[in-house]
């Protein structure tokens, strides 16, 4: 009974969370835009000459995909916390990590999955052959979930610290070196003409990693940061 | 408990670890001038000169001891935050929190050097090189601990914030250092080493080994003296942190 | 053994009268709690005991630490010293099972502005493990007189009412030990009344409550005990 209870009470968790993203798309919206504004800064900083844009690419969109998914972190636990349903989260009996998966899960939904779905168009952008997008697409896919729960235990150590949002980048960023190496890599990989196989499995290995770990430490990190 | 009959367990109060820690600094403080004087001796003066690089590459005798501290640093300070959050010992988050300024000292020291090297080699002040990089993302890591150690204003509750990122952190350590190998063996970029592949003079092996212990006999200075001033500046409600504070002034 | 506890009781409600019973043969149990905060030590040596049907009065001028103690009580805090028990054992190791037993309303109301009552309720009572169907939620809200508003979305109400949807939770509940936090603020006299009433049927079907309130308890309980905090 208490299984069925726990999974009942994660969709419960997943749904509330994605209509309350449905009741504020501005939010939804505003990290699609960073993306695709932050992109195209680039060629404006670098010069329009297709072959180093090709060269670029990859990285370029990457990095881009990083910083809108780390922006949008703020969003995962903050209102939660102001409000007081955080709290009830941590006094219900329904085990702490199965809700933040639920929430993280939401949260890929709302803000990683739109960044995988737009990123062939502005692949364009930078003269990428098809090749090229659909491995970007499959890196991406694999590597924004990771993002998005290793993202989710720095959110949960820095609620309500003051310097919010760039402390959480601080402590983040160097965390996601390793996804943002084989993801950027596994499409430069395709480019070239090697296969993107290695990179591509050391992210769903990356993935699955994440997975088990980071939901144990975001309800710690969550527990720490309620005391 | 066997640990336990020479009263060892006593030491685990921040109160009765204090005067131990401060009896223990001289002890420390004499070896690593010591080693530090003959490490440097042995690296600049005994080690053959490299055939490749000239007299150049000497500064590896500080750069790679440096690198392998700081590492080394992390794993402690992970220990100790581990400890600290499992068993909710005061004084395992205060020894975790007085090693991230040392560690970040020597990841610090290890890129200055690292750039020093590569200035005459490769003729730029940076060169992306698998350690250089590995190197400045666990500056990235050090400084992380140590911002949100700041940021937060009640002492407990950063003591455990912090040493649960440390924990993340040393997980990914491993991850990191080798996502960087690879990155850099497939760009095909600068190497920072001696000439050849593994086979380094004995003397040159020496010397490393020699400054690596003077650093970490330096560490322990250092901690040890961070960790009593954090001690004092916890405990300051307590009448003997009060007193020893004021003798001390 | 429900029908000498509560005979009064129509049978329909069978489930929730065993639930609580069952808490008749359990003490919440506090000793010598202390809570530092920073560097100031908010309260030391805070002992009660409390067991079914009893209602625990936690009073003290702002900032004794009444929410940090209630905090406490649910597991959310850890004390310095001394540790909560929950039927003889502490809560800290039994986790998920005296969870179980707690309803908590705390300071703030727990609602999102942009879901409607009803949809607030719902996920309040999955998280508490309670079966969540339409008709006993529409049944709370109507107690609470909430009926009008239900599908509104919660960010339209006023305090009153929001405050009164964040204690429409409680009869839903079913659990034996209620942790009120200041529930009668911004309430009207017809929802205190609603309330009062809500605690005295818990507490004669031998739950227990913890409530920190500025205002005179008017609630009539076989044992009320008193906490009284000091700065």
């Amino acid at each position: 009974m208490s299984g069925a209870g726990a999974m009942g009470a994660v969709r419960c968790v997943l749904r509330r969370d994605l209509t309350l993203a449905m009741r504020q798309r501005a939010d939804l919206l505003t990290t699609l835009f960073f993306f695709i504004i932050v992109v195209s800064l680039f060629p404006l900083g670098i010069g329009p000459e297709m072959d180093t844009l090709r060269t670029l690419g990859p990285g370029v969109l990457w990095v881009a995909a990083l910083l809108a998914s780390m922006l949008s972190l703020g969003r995962l636990f903050a209102s939660d916390y102001a409000d007081g349903t955080l709290e009830q989260m941590l006094v219900s009996p329904q085990p702490l990590s199965l809700l933040v998966v639920g929430k993280v899960l939401a949260h890929w939904l709302s803000a990683g999955a739109p960044l995988v779905l737009i990123a062939p168009v502005l692949g364009l952008q930078f003269a990428m052959p098809v090749e090229g997008s659909k491995v970007l697409v499959a890196s991406l896919l694999l590597g924004t979930p990771v993002l998005s729960l290793i993202g989710a235990i720095g959110a949960a150590l820095t609620l309500g610290v003051r310097g919010g949002g760039v402390l959480v980048a601080l402590l983040v960023l160097p965390l996601y070196v390793p996804v943002l190496i084989f993801g950027a890599g596994a499409v430069e990989a395709t480019m070239s003409g090697l296969g993107a196989e290695g990179h591509l499995s050391l992210l769903a290995a990356f993935l699955v990693l994440a997975l088990c770990f980071s939901p144990w430490a975001t309800a710690t990190a969550l527990r720490i940061s309620m005391d | 408990m066997r640990a336990d009959r020479f009263g060892w367990s006593r030491y685990a109060a921040p109160t009765n670890f204090y005067p131990l820690a401060g009896r223990l600094i001289p002890w420390f403080a004499a070896p690593a001038i010591v080693l530090t004087l003959v490490g440097l001796y042995l690296g600049f003066f005994v080690a053959p000169t490299d055939f490749r690089q000239g007299e150049a590459y000497r500064i590896i005798f500080i750069h790679v001891p440096a690198a392998w501290m700081s590492m080394w640093i992390y794993v402690c300070m992970a220990v100790y935050a581990g400890v600290g959050l499992v068993f909710n010992t005061r004084l395992s988050s205060m020894m975790a929190g007085a090693l991230a300024p040392t560690g970040a000292l020597f990841t610090f020291l290890a890129l200055w050097t690292g750039s020093l090297w590569g200035k005459p080699m490769w003729g730029t002040w940076w060169v992306w090189d698998a350690r250089l990089t590995s190197e400045l993302v666990l500056l990235f890591l050090y400084v992380g601990v140590m911002a949100l150690t700041a940021s937060i204003d009640d002492p407990r509750r950063a003591d455990r914030a912090s040493g649960l990122l440390a924990l993340v952190g040393v997980i990914n350590v491993p991850i990191i250092y080798f996502s960087v190998q690879w990155w850099n063996t497939l760009h095909q970029g600068a190497s920072l080493s001696p000439s050849g592949g593994s086979r380094m003079a004995t003397s040159m092996l020496m010397a490393m080994l020699v400054m690596t212990l003077a650093f970490w006999m330096y560490s322990f200075v250092a901690v040890f003296m961070r960790v009593r001033c954090i001690i004092l500046e916890r405990e300051r409600y307590v009448d003997w942190a009060r007193e020893l504070a004021g003798q001390e002034r | 053994m429900p029908s000498m506890l509560a005979p009064h009781l129509p049978s329909g409600r069978i489930r929730g009268v065993t639930a609580v019973a069952e808490a008749g043969c359990k003490r919440l149990e506090a000793r010598e709690l202390a809570c530092v905060r920073g560097d100031r030590r908010l309260f030391a040596d805070i002992s009660f005991s409390l067991g079914a049907g009893e209602l625990l009065h936690v009073a003290g001028p702002n900032g004794s630490g009444k929410t940090t103690l209630l905090r406490m009580v649910c597991g959310l805090v850890r004390p310095v010293r001394g540790e909560v028990r929950w039927g003889g054992r502490p809560i800290g190791r039994l986790g998920e099972e005296y969870l179980r037993r707690v309803t908590h309303v705390g300071h703030a109301n727990a609602i999102k502005d942009d879901l409607t009552c009803r949809e607030n309720l719902l996920v309040s009572t999955t998280l508490s493990g309670a079966p969540a169907d339409p008709g006993r939620l529409r049944m709370a809200l109507e107690r609470m007189g909430l009926s009008g508003v239900e599908a509104l979305p919660t960010k339209l109400l006023s305090q009153g009412q929001k405050r009164r949807l964040a204690l429409a939770r409680l009869p839903l509940a079913d659990t034996p030990l209620w942790i009120l936090d200041e529930p009668f603020t911004a309430l009207d006299s017809g929802a205190v009344k609603a309330i009062r009433s809500m605690l005295e049927e818990h507490l004669d079907r031998g739950g227990m409550v913890v409530l920190t309130t500025h205002q005179d308890v008017p609630v009539d309980a076989r044992v009320r005990k008193r906490l009284e905090m000091h700065p």
